[in-house]
């Protein structure tokens, strides 16, 4: 931002203070991401198609049950991911934070990359290794037992295979919220507890667990929230099961002749639960004062695991074979195999797919030129905007900061598919056409990315100690001069990572993409998910490895600018 | 390139092919195009010099991959300096997508090719299409396979058949009619597409429906069928030995693959085998609407044709496209008549209807 400041040096000057248009500005853009877009999607769920009003949309939704078995479905899907990845990410970022388990940084990386997996491909990827008949895993199973060729191990394309693909990329959210609420607890405490006698295990269970269970609460909550509003993976594992759920639904409803009052109220419940979700988590972590970051703490104190500790690395690389280990093999095999689930042999070895994505494929080009494009543009708008957010609403530097701060979060309610529809409803349409062109995509992925990236810079926010700042305002700096000079240096780490965070966002992005699409915005996401529905798994396998290498060579390089810091990954 | 294997059967059928006849019933060739409302377009150097300023085509259509891809490369091959798109997908979504753009004044389609023949009536009355006749269609095709305006022209034919894996199923075994589907030995071992997605499935769903009633897909839906979306992807699932057998998709896939050496094989049931045309138009609202015509004219020109003979397995209707051996000849297999008209009426009874009956 270059914005003309006045020198340190007079501070008598006077000036404008440019916090008042810097608000206005981002109340109206918030206004064009979202209120506009979900005006129009809560408009056209009281409507019928001649315009008339009516609530028959919502009588539909609550006594037809092609809506109300996949709302069924999806309850029951998020209940059981988010279980699932508490109970295996809690543990996990317990022992990588908290314990003498070897190769723990190691962890932490596997779990970025399967956080920077998109659900999509992995989901295709489990198709690869357990589909029943064809699957990896499966084919294995049988030549080991000698079971008939009917039967099989796993079925992915069933509602448990589905909620088990789900949670594989959903739990490195929790394992993240955890891992960072146990790297931050202070030693001090733990002194504490050790000095009053406690040994290491009732230290654990009476100090760190307690300390670090809201963090295990609010990962509960986004799992839920992300399996509720997935629409890649049951896409992918549900319909060929024969179920929907409410996102498959709403994306249905959009086949000619599409039905937006319909997929406009079927999406109400989603936000309904959504909001009495967050609220809930509020009402609970509000009050507690678990405000232990910031000031200057003791070393973590590592439990001592003795010979367990090799018990534990393999409990936690078994867990990522879910989402690592398995899934890229089965991409990389299909990628040189003729026959997408079989193996590589000296015989059926080709290097056809590959040819095919790069010389054949008129799409991959542009595909991979309009998510890179989005993903930079998308990542450096979203951790501006953030970051103006999170300032002016943690340091309360204006008036109306709290309807910022609400409006910022707000889109956290929207599932991804939702905030598709609304935003095509909104700005396909004269006198604003954005759809057909990238922007639409952008104002899309920025408006998903916000509310994280803003949570995650406000309390960035938070732990830098206001007293520099003032400091700073006190010797006639303005608020964007304190904000550059003084608290954007002690931020440079947590900026990167939600950079990155965005980033990746991007690049996993389906849900809202798959809406708002035309063949020229086209982004790989969509064109993998189009190459799914033909069945063409092998060029699948080249444009996910292509998409991965992408994502990984972005999030390192940004990491590793000079001057820039290097921030960790493990804090996206 | 795979190489391509014949079985002695395939070629002993060869040698008594007959070149040229495709359709069964088809009416002998023109001997002169009859009067039309249109003139018949020729390549002329003026369109091929102005369709290379232009530089690309946007090809939206809902054929296999891989076949549109290898359109696209002989296409620029032919006319270096022209880079053709491809924009695939099933055609009830390439037709959503179509009339999405449009609604939004965003003209992004040049040439489109669809597996659903009720679009082109859909389209036509909506004045989306330009009068553009090819030369080589109006000289060699036979009337009823191109629009009288010359608002679009048949591309190209073929059936949603049955199949199986070789290594699952004995053929003696196999299912040889529709009615064989049904049998509680095929449960939870079919995969299907669907009509909301593909076009050809949309044709197919209609001809069954007309042939059968619903009752047919009441009790197909019981066997447990996994559902995919698009008409390529059932034979595909079969050769990797996903499903034993398929309940539709696309003949000329099977073909391929068998062709490729995997182990599949088409199935035409007994009762008839749905029959289905992709017709192509050029755009009015067309972006390069001199490499629009340039491309809707050499897709119809013998070398096109004879690609989509020899690669993609499909048949033409154009006379001089010389038959493959390998493959059965359309006036050898029962065949069920496509309607077009019909198809338009019905589409979206027949999409909720389905909806209902197999829940996705």
């Amino acid at each position: 931002m270059s914005i003309a400041l006045p020198a340190l040096g007079a501070p008598r000057t006077p000036k404008i203070d440019i916090s008042w248009p810097i608000l206005i500005l981002s109340a109206a853009l918030l206004c064009v991401l979202i209120l506009l877009p979900m005006s129009w999607l809560i408009y056209y769920s009281l409507v019928d198609r001649t315009g008339a009003f009516t609530l028959d949309n919502f009588k539909t939704l609550v006594t037809d049950p092609i809506f109300v078995d996949p709302l069924t479905t999806t309850v029951i899907l998020a209940t059981s991911s988010s279980i699932i990845c508490c109970a295996f990410a809690g543990p996990m970022g317990w022992l990588v934070a908290r314990t003498d388990m070897p190769l723990r940084r190691t962890v932490r990386a596997l779990v970025t990359a399967s956080f920077v997996t998109p659900p999509f491909l992995g989901a295709i990827a489990w198709e690869l290794l357990a589909a029943p008949n064809s699957g990896l895993l499966n084919k294995i199973y049988r030549a080991v037992t000698g079971a008939g060729a009917d039967e099989h191990l796993f079925n992915i394309y069933s509602l448990a295979g589905l909620i088990f693909v789900i949670s594989a990329y959903t739990f490195p959210y929790v394992f993240v919220l955890i891992a960072n609420a146990l790297d931050r607890i202070p030693g001090d405490l733990e002194d504490a507890s050790a000095i009053l006698g406690g040994g290491t295990w009732t230290t654990a269970r009476r100090i760190t667990i307690p300390l670090a269970l809201p963090a295990l609460l609010a990962g509960a909550i986004i799992a839920f929230l992300q399996a509720m509003t997935l629409f890649g993976s049951p896409a992918i594992l549900a319909i060929p099961a024969g179920f929907h759920t409410m996102t498959t639904k709403i994306w249905s409803l959009f086949n000619y002749p599409p039905k937006p009052e319909l997929a406009a109220a079927a999406s109400v419940p989603l936000l309904v639960l959504t909001v009495a979700l967050l609220r809930a988590e509020n009402l609970i972590l509000g009050r507690r004062g678990y405000s232990v970051v910031g000031g200057k703490q003791g070393d973590p104190r590592l439990v001592r695991l003795g010979a367990l500790k090799w018990a534990a690395l393999a409990f936690v690389f078994l867990v990522l074979m879910c989402p690592v280990f398995l899934p890229y093999g089965a991409l990389l095999n299909a990628t040189f195999s003729r026959v997408a689930t079989s193996f590589v042999t000296f015989d059926n070895f080709t290097l056809h797919n590959i040819h095919f994505v790069f010389f054949e494929l008129s799409a991959t080009q542009l595909a991979v030129k309009n998510t890179f494009l989005l993903g930079v543009a998308s990542a450096t708008i979203g951790t501006i905007m953030a970051v103006v957010i999170a300032y002016l609403t943690t340091r309360r530097a204006i008036r109306g900061y709290r309807a910022l701060g609400f409006l910022a979060t707000a889109p956290v309610a929207i599932p991804g598919i939702v905030l598709g529809v609304g935003l095509f409803l909104s700005y396909a349409r004269p006198p604003l056409v954005l759809y057909g062109t990238l922007w639409i995509l952008l104002l899309a992925f920025v408006t998903i990315a916000l509310p994280a990236a803003y949570q995650q810079l406000q309390s960035a926010f938070r732990s830098v100690h206001t007293d520099l700042e003032d400091a700073s305002r006190i010797l006639g700096s303005s608020r964007l001069r304190t904000l550059r000079d003084i608290t954007a240096p002690l931020l440079r780490t947590s900026v990167i990572a939600t950079w990155c965070f965005i980033f990746v966002g991007v690049i996993r992005e389906l849900s809202a993409a798959i809406m708002l699409f035309t063949s020229e915005t086209k982004v790989i996401s969509v064109l993998i998910f189009d190459l799914n529905e033909s069945g063409d798994l092998g060029a699948i396998s080249v444009l996910g490895l292509i998409m991965l290498a992408i994502t990984f060579a972005v999030v390192i390089a940004v990491n590793r600018i000079p001057g820039f810091g290097d921030a960790r990954l493990r804090n996206a | 390139m795979p190489k391509v294997r014949f079985s002695r059967r395939q070629l002993l059928r060869a040698a008594t092919a007959v070149v040229g006849a495709i359709a069964a019933g088809k009416p002998g060739r023109p001997a002169r195009a009859q009067a039309r409302a249109v003139a018949a377009e020729p390549i002329t150097p003026a369109l091929i010099e102005a369709a290379k300023k232009e530089g690309k085509v946007a090809f939206y259509t809902a054929m296999d991959l891989p076949v549109a891809e290898k359109f696209a490369k002989a296409f620029e091959a032919r006319f270096p300096g022209i880079t053709v798109r491809v924009e695939r997908s099933g055609a009830e979504r390439v037709f959503q997508r179509i009339g999405q753009e449009m609604e939004s004044r965003i003209h992004a389609v040049d040439v489109v090719n669809s597996a659903d023949g009720a679009h082109f009536i859909v389209w036509k009355r909506n004045d989306w299409l330009a009068p553009y006749l090819p030369e080589e269609v109006a000289r060699h095709y036979p009337p009823q396979y191109y629009d009288p305006d010359g608002l679009w022209v048949t591309t190209r034919v073929w059936l949603s058949s049955l199949g199986y894996n070789t290594n699952l199923v004995k053929p003696e075994e196999a299912p040889k009619s529709f009615a064989d589907l049904l049998d509680a030995k095929w449960m939870g071992k079919m995969v299907k597409a669907h009509p909301a997605y593909s076009g050809t499935i949309m044709t197919a769903t209609f001809q069954i429906v007309r042939e059968f009633g619903w009752q047919y897909l009441e009790k197909l839906a019981q066997q447990k069928v996994m559902q995919v979306q698009s008409s390529t992807d059932p034979p595909k699932k079969l050769a990797l030995g996903e499903r034993a057998v398929m309940a539709d998709g696309n003949d000329y896939n099977v073909i391929q693959l068998k062709e490729a050496g995997q182990p599949v094989e088409v199935v035409y049931p007994a009762e008839g085998t749905p029959l289905v045309t992709g017709p192509s138009a050029v755009f009015a609202s067309a972006p390069n609407p001199n490499a629009a015509r340039l491309f809707q004219n050499w897709l119809h020109s013998l070398e096109a044709q004879q690609l989509l003979v020899d690669f993609a397995r499909q048949h033409s209707v154009h006379p001089l496209a010389k038959e493959k051996p390998g493959v059965r000849r359309l006036d050898e297999i029962k065949l069920w008549r496509d309607d077009p008209a019909g198809v338009e009426q019905m589409s979206e009874q027949i999409k909720a209807r389905y909806a209902q009956i197999f829940k996705v």
